[in-house]
């Protein structure tokens, strides 16, 4: 099915931290059942917007020992998902190549916690008790930084930055590492952690995020006619990609393949998507193209579905005109809330998932679907069936758009 | 009080580490504390102890003795 100028890529092991819980059983279980993981946030007391999709029980110091106290959130969160895929694809680092396992995470924010928490430090102590560590804590680029020194992965190391697809960028760009030779085994995926009193004061005031305060449950609600804006979500996600034929000598299990990568740009707006999805169709397409797919070939797509009034709209627009009717679409941001720059990872490894298990998750708390949303939402339960091509959308402020095409192994 | 219980305490409020794994002879680097480290160690001794150390002064520092020494030379109050 895909296109023969480039070798097979495989997806052979998945990490997750996500609102969901720590891990991937935990998280595929927690977007199955579909129901809203947000809660009101201690954190947030005071604001506008005082909820946020938080990882339960997450505690660093725990996971990671105490150089966790030297680590943002958004590098804790991906070191241990990183672990859980390098062990899920059956992968030793004591003993593999470093010099050809690359390593590329995406990040939307990077440390803004501690950002937040050194300008304090300046305003009340002075300039000499800002520590040390603030520029190494807070660099997006840290999180595949300490994946290498961590798990001794000496090939290429970046941190992709396209906001909300962040995530998608980096496995795409994985993908490409993997079709060129530059690598054999590629740690890709995304993370952010940024839930903080100034970012969400920021979302807020664009009115990208949901007031239903009093509700947080249900306040992600991806495609339903009384959405008001996304949740903002902590999570990181990793996925282990390396050549099919490299995987197949290995005997190690194949979730999905990574078939196609597709990007573009709205060249629009600094949020707001184009209308009509333009930028988002032409991402579409080039990732089926690159797939060697018809768009009529496509079974399921994970939505960028972020909950905002205009951003649904869009994409459901785009989606029907460029799929038809067939697909059956999912927005797992019901369940997870909205990632960031971390999005775009757990949605293809949720993507992984649904091809491996052949089962679509429901959209959370779509109640009443909108009526210009004139597609096929999957809803109030999970769909099972054979699944064998699945597109993943994520849109990111700046009008960045990733599309990623995964098909069944 | 003395100079080296200040720096085990200081330690292990600032640095999570545990009393029970310092002694005189511990070296920085078996505790985990690098190069920035010591820089946030020595901002945390003039705020603690009222002496200032150096940069060049903290990156010759290889064990807790060391930093003992150090401090104690320059009169360091506990």
């Amino acid at each position: 099915m895909s296109d023969q100028r480039f070798p097979d890529v495989a997806i052979t092991g998945l990490g997750l931290v996500t609102p969901g819980g720590i891990g991937v059983d935990a998280s595929w279980q927690a977007v199955l059942r579909g129901e809203g993981t947000a809660t009101t946030d201690p954190a947030l007391e005071g604001l506008g917007v005082t909820m946020s999709c938080r990882v339960p029980g997450f505690d660093g110091n725990e996971l990671l020992g105490r150089r966790a106290r030297k680590l943002d959130r958004f590098v804790q969160l991906a070191l241990v998902a990183a672990k859980e895929a390098i062990g899920d694809a059956d992968l030793d680092p004591d003993s593999w190549d470093g010099s050809r396992v690359g390593v590329v995470i995406g990040c939307g924010m990077g440390g803004a916690p501690t950002w937040e928490e050194q300008h304090s430090v300046l305003l009340d102590r002075g300039h000499s008790r800002v520590s040390p560590h603030l520029i190494p804590r807070m660099i997006p680029n840290m999180a595949a930084g300490h994946v290498a020194m961590d798990f001794a992965a000496h090939g290429p190391n970046l941190c992709t930055a396209t906001a909300c697809a962040s995530g998608a960028t980096a496995i795409g760009t994985a993908l490409d590492m993997l079709r060129l030779g530059r690598c054999d085994i590629v740690l890709a995926g995304g993370t952010e952690a940024g839930i903080t009193p100034l970012s969400i004061s920021g979302f807020a005031n664009m009115t990208a995020l949901s007031n239903r305060v009093d509700d947080p449950a249900h306040a992600s609600r991806p495609f339903d006619v009384d959405r008001d804006g996304f949740v903002a979500a902590e999570a990181a996600g990793v996925l282990v990609l390396e050549r099919a034929e490299d995987a197949r000598a290995r005997g190690v299990r194949q979730y999905a393949r990574l078939a196609g990568y597709g990007a573009s740009a709205d060249g629009h707006h600094v949020s707001a998507p184009h209308p009509q999805g333009a930028g988002g169709e032409m991402a579409v397409r080039a990732a089926l193209d690159d797939a060697g797919l018809a768009p009529g070939d496509v079974d399921h797509v994970n939505a960028h579905g972020t909950s905002t009034p205009l951003n649904d709209v869009s994409e459901a627009r785009m989606l029907r005109r460029v799929l038809g009717d067939r697909a059956a679409v999912t927005s797992t941001k019901g369940v997870t809330g909205h990632a960031l720059g971390g999005a775009g990872a757990l949605e293809a490894a949720f993507s992984a998932l649904t091809i491996h298990h052949g089962v679509m998750p429901p959209t959370a708390n779509l109640e009443s679907q909108d009526s210009e949303v004139d597609i096929d939402v999957v809803s109030k339960a999970p769909r099972e069936g054979k699944v064998e091509v699945v597109i993943s959308d994520s849109f990111g402020f700046g009008g960045q758009n990733a599309v990623l095409a995964l098909t069944a192994s | 009080m003395t100079v080296f219980d200040k720096i085990v305490t200081m330690l292990d409020d600032k640095f999570g580490i545990d009393a029970d794994e310092v002694t005189m002879e511990s070296t920085f680097e078996e505790l985990d504390l690098d190069s920035l480290d010591l820089v946030e160690f020595s901002m945390a001794a003039e705020d603690d102890m009222g002496v200032k150390i150096t940069d060049d002064e903290a990156a010759e520092l290889k064990t807790v003795g060391d930093a003992v020494k150090l401090l104690e030379a320059k009169g360091a109050s506990v």
